[in-house]
């Protein structure tokens, strides 16, 4: 399989596991009575709520970063094209990290 | 970047009679990006969370601004949209739907289902109220 065709397949896997997790993230969240700090924390301090936010966020993030891929490839050119993908990715690996970083903490902290 | 005088160009798109399913296909990248945006700011809210309620209060009062609701209504709508027409591109691949008729009809579809969402999640969960500024 070449790599391009590989991209192509994994952004529709992306896409379709997109489908039950961002679902499940946007009707939690608009769902809540209530978004303070407490009722945030105690979300996130469940283990399987946990989880299943580690897993949005990763398919949110390799599909983004899939999608803006392949936007800039379509409309910057020359040096600049290299370089805004390259800041793009270095942007969502940092945001990964902080995500797993975030809810490394909610869980245990929650758990302590 | 310099072009060699005989590549061809893609072809110009005023050459195209236009059409809604074109606005449809380019809302599609439009909303895309701007879900991606939104995923920063998701990072951002549950990092706050995570470093405590000061850091939590600052980045929930910045949210609850008037101008960050608009912005957020925006990506709920982005969200929708996102959805619905990823679905019609997924039945692309799958080798549907590509009937000028049927894709046509798709597209108002998408766009209908879309906006009854947007409306249904705006205006019924407690977090679509306050974004919409409903009691």
């Amino acid at each position: 399989m070449t790599h391009a065709s590989r991209h192509w397949r994994n952004q529709r896997a992306t896409s379709i596991a997109l489908l039950p997790l961002g679902l499940w993230f946007l009707i939690s969240l608009l769902g809540k009575p209530s978004l303070d700090h407490g009722s945030v924390a105690d979300w996130f301090a469940q283990p399987l709520q946990a989880l299943l936010a580690a897993l949005f966020g990763a398919a949110l993030l390799w599909h983004s970063m899939q999608g803006v891929q392949v936007v800039l490839e379509d409309y910057v050119g020359g040096w600049l094209r290299r370089f805004s993908i390259a800041v793009a990715r270095l942007l969502h690996a940092a945001a990964g990290l902080a995500l797993a970083a975030a809810l490394a903490r909610l869980v245990f902290d929650g758990a302590a | 970047m310099p072009q060699t005088a005989d590549r061809p160009l893609s072809p110009h798109l005023q050459v195209y009679r236009p059409m809604y399913t074109m606005v449809l296909s380019i809302l599609h990248r439009v909303s895309g990006l701007c879900l991606s945006a939104t995923g920063l700011v998701f990072v951002a809210w549950l990092a706050s969370a995570a470093l405590g309620p000061d850091a939590y209060a600052c980045v929930a009062g910045f949210l609850s601004g008037m101008p960050m609701r608009i912005a957020l209504a925006l990506a709920l709508a982005a969200f929708w949209y996102h959805l619905f027409a990823g679905l019609r591109h997924l039945a692309w691949d799958a080798g549907y739907g590509f009937e000028k008729k049927t894709a046509r009809r798709s597209g108002a579809v998408v766009v209908l289902l879309a906006a009854a969402a947007f409306a249904a999640t705006l205006l019924l969960s407690p977090a679509g109220r306050f974004l919409a500024g409903l009691p």
